[in-house]
């Protein structure tokens, strides 16, 4: 008996002594769910560089000591392709996914893991959002299962409209999006946050057209123009951005352009000289981020001759080697709960995956396009021009509540 | 009136590039009766041509040669399959262009990979041409409508005013007894197919800078320009002209009309809300539906005059 009790308490001894350090040396396998042809390609083959980028940068230094492997697949920016490709991510044993472009995608990876997490338990996958915006994400459907580190359209909206709140001269808006949840979303936005910061703006037009598919943009400056409009918002991306600006440049229509991603890319190279002061940005980081990021944005363009713009790329392997040195594991169950309210230091400042949604709280930046100076040297797609920030908004200014109940795994 | 005369401008200058297209699909299907489904290939094939001579030798030159090469392709495609498969009737032969158009996108994204090439214009053509009411109008597409009125009239020309046009028009009716008169009818046939090529290759070459140059530029031109035929009548060259221009300006003004059925009602008196039944349709703008309105046209044609605007035959 005594003998026996002896042995428990040296295996548990044992066990919790590795088990301190068991996620050391472990491979985590990461899936990269994007578009990788078709219009967007260019912004997913961007954003698939940069997670393997980062992945060997934390390779070589990171809280746990676990090392990364990225595994891109294709999704071609539909919902359904998502699905096959998170079916095979799995099969090639990813517990982590991360995907970003594109909220129908998205939302079909939440679908699938509610499902496959409830159905396989001690197999779960742990979804990590970069870049996927729509608000009803961490709100009417909101999972356990997912983790948002970029900011979401409300919370840009929210930033970007106590901008333009002293914008005086904006008197016209016209807002055009594409027509999918995300633009919607910054449609709706737009108007519920412009009404009651900027009740004297008028909203002149408010355009969705279909997404990545309209190749000649000429019809709808050619309205905007008409309209009036002295201010364009609009949450366009990738390509659906670069042939607005460049239609709206060619026909010298001449407005301020808030978008959330004048970094994309291809847009740079369109906006490039005569967009010089008119195009703002809002994001949570910019070109010119100073400090370890300004070195990594400086190497990757080095290296790839491309810019890296989706910095919150960084945050996700931040948080994910903090919430595996803390759990002492990588089993995404046990991970998922770490994260869970955790507070870090990311290149942005203090953020924090708030626990009732699993948003992450973080300052925005907004920014505007014109010439790279010695302050703000870094020139995308070598046009000679930067986006420089002109205002930073702490989290608790850009952050907005959340309707989210959660279901926790019990 | 600005905003309807850039409207209008900008849906010319899109309609003629449709015909550009059509026009060597309409030729090729009214002379051979093929429904060549590789035609948009040719066309892509003509921006990615474009954009690798113009690396070299620059954009000029690109502008003679892509072309000539998309020619030489088509005709030597139609040489070495498509006579070939000839003989076993229209099915085969349409399986043969349409297995072709997915050879040439692989073949395209091997090469030149799956996501957009810097295909960029020459200086001469970067910037406005003129503007009217403050609008800018961009050279580019000036160069397009020029391009294409000139293709216009040679094609005309070639097709009234030479012998082998004479001998194409012939073949056209009549094939067999073109062939009795002794001329070389496949040899026409492989002309005109290299012929079509070619136009499709030069929508390709100033397509390309203009818009974007990736591999679903095909797809995205390759049914509009199968409304194009069908609406111009097949096998009317004039039809087809016809055809473009309309569909290219009501695609351009359709974007501007905010218009529903939802505001219709409200304008006949009647109350539309969120939960009147079918309010998901009905507040569906005209602008949100410009990119099916084309097919819409298509439908309307093919029930109340299935010859086409201009078409001739009945069959």
């Amino acid at each position: 008996m005594k003998f026996a009790l002896k042995l428990t308490v040296a295996a548990l001894v044992a066990a919790t002594g590795t088990g301190a350090f068991a996620q050391k040396g472990e491979t985590v396998k990461i899936a990269w769910l994007d578009p990788l042809s078709g219009l967007m390609a260019a912004v997913g083959t961007n954003q698939l560089k940069t997670f393997q980028f980062f992945a060997e940068k934390f390779n070589i230094k990171n809280a746990a000591g676990v090392k990364f492997e990225v595994i891109g697949i294709d999704n071609k920016l539909s919902p359904q392709e998502t699905t096959a490709a998170l079916r095979s991510a799995m099969d090639q044993g990813a517990r982590y996914v991360v995907q970003g472009n594109g909220s129908g995608p998205a939302l079909a990876i939440i679908d699938a893991l509610e499902k496959h997490n409830a159905r396989n338990p001690g197999k779960e996958v742990l979804y990590l959002n970069y870049a996927a915006v729509d608000p009803d994400l961490t709100n009417s459907k909101c999972s356990y299962w997912q983790y948002r580190f970029d900011a979401d359209t409300s919370m840009k909206m929210e930033a970007l409209t106590t901008y333009m709140k002293e914008q005086q001269e904006i008197k016209k808006v016209y807002l055009i999006n594409q027509n999918y949840s995300h633009g919607q979303q910054v449609s709706k936005f737009a108007k519920e946050n412009l009404k009651t910061k900027r009740p004297d703006v008028q909203i002149v037009g408010d355009d969705l057209h279909p997404l990545a598919q309209v190749r000649d943009f000429a019809p709808y400056i050619a309205k905007i123009k008409q309209s009036g409009a002295d201010t364009v918002i609009t949450g366009n991306w990738g390509s659906d951005l670069a042939l607005l600006i460049k239609a709206g440049n060619d026909a010298g229509l001449n407005v301020k352009w808030f978008t959330y991603y004048a970094v994309t890319t291809g847009t740079p190279t369109a906006m490039g000289a005569a967009s010089d002061g008119k195009v703002y940005q809002v994001a949570y980081g910019h070109y010119n981020m100073g400090g370890e990021m300004q070195k990594y944005a400086d190497e990757f363009k080095k290296r790839f001759n491309d810019d890296m713009y989706t910095l919150d790329i960084y945050t996700v392997y931040q948080a994910l080697s903090e919430a595996f040195a803390k759990a002492k594991t990588t089993e995404p169950v046990k991970v998922a709960a770490t994260l869970e309210g955790m507070k870090f230091k990311s290149f942005n400042g203090d953020v924090e995956l708030r626990k009732a949604d699993h948003q992450l709280q973080q300052g925005l930046y907004i920014t505007r396009w014109e010439k790279a100076s010695a302050k703000y040297p870094y020139s995308p797609e070598n046009t000679g021009y930067t986006l420089a920030p002109v205002k930073f908004y702490d989290a608790y200014v850009a952050s907005t509540p959340t309707s989210c109940q959660m279901k926790r795994p019990s | 009136m600005e905003f309807f005369l850039i409207s209008l401008l900008n849906g010319i200058s899109y309609g003629l590039l449709l015909f550009m297209l059509s026009s060597g699909l309409t030729l090729i299907f009214s002379m051979m009766g093929v429904l060549n489904f590789a035609h948009a290939s040719f066309y892509m094939l003509g921006a990615y041509f474009a954009y690798a001579v113009s690396n070299v030798v620059g954009f000029w030159p690109a502008l003679i040669v892509a072309p000539l090469l998309v020619g030489l392709l088509g005709a030597a495609f139609e040489r070495y399959s498509l006579r070939r498969v000839h003989k076993f009737g229209h099915v085969p032969e349409l399986l043969v262009t349409f297995g072709l158009s997915y050879l040439i996108l692989e073949l395209v994204q091997l090469v030149w990979g799956r996501s957009t090439v810097p295909y960029g214009l020459p200086e001469q053509l970067q910037g406005p041409l003129f503007t009217i009411y403050g609008t800018q109008f961009p050279r580019s597409r000036s160069f397009i409508m020029l391009v294409a009125v000139l293709m216009l009239i040679s094609v005309w020309l070639l097709l009234t005013r030479t012998r082998v046009g004479l001998v194409i028009q012939a073949a056209l009716k009549h094939p067999e007894m073109v062939e009795a008169l002794g001329h070389n009818v496949p040899r026409v046939f492989m002309l005109v197919f290299g012929g079509g090529a070619a136009l499709a290759g030069l929508a390709g070459v100033i397509g390309g800078n203009t818009y974007v140059t990736e591999p679903a530029m095909a797809a995205s031109v390759g049914s509009i320009i199968f409304v194009v035929v069908v609406v111009g009548g097949m096998g009317s060259l004039g039809g087809a002209f016809l055809a473009s221009l309309l569909i290219g300006v009501i695609q351009t003004f359709a974007v501007a009309m905010d218009q529903s059925a939802a505001t219709g009602l409200q304008a006949l008196g009647i109350t539309v809300t969120e939960q009147t039944f079918g309010y998901e349709l009905l507040k569906l703008t005209i602008s949100q539906v410009a990119p099916i309105l084309p097919y819409l046209f298509l439908v309307l044609i093919l029930i109340f005059r299935p010859r086409g605007l201009l078409g001739t035959r009945e069959d």
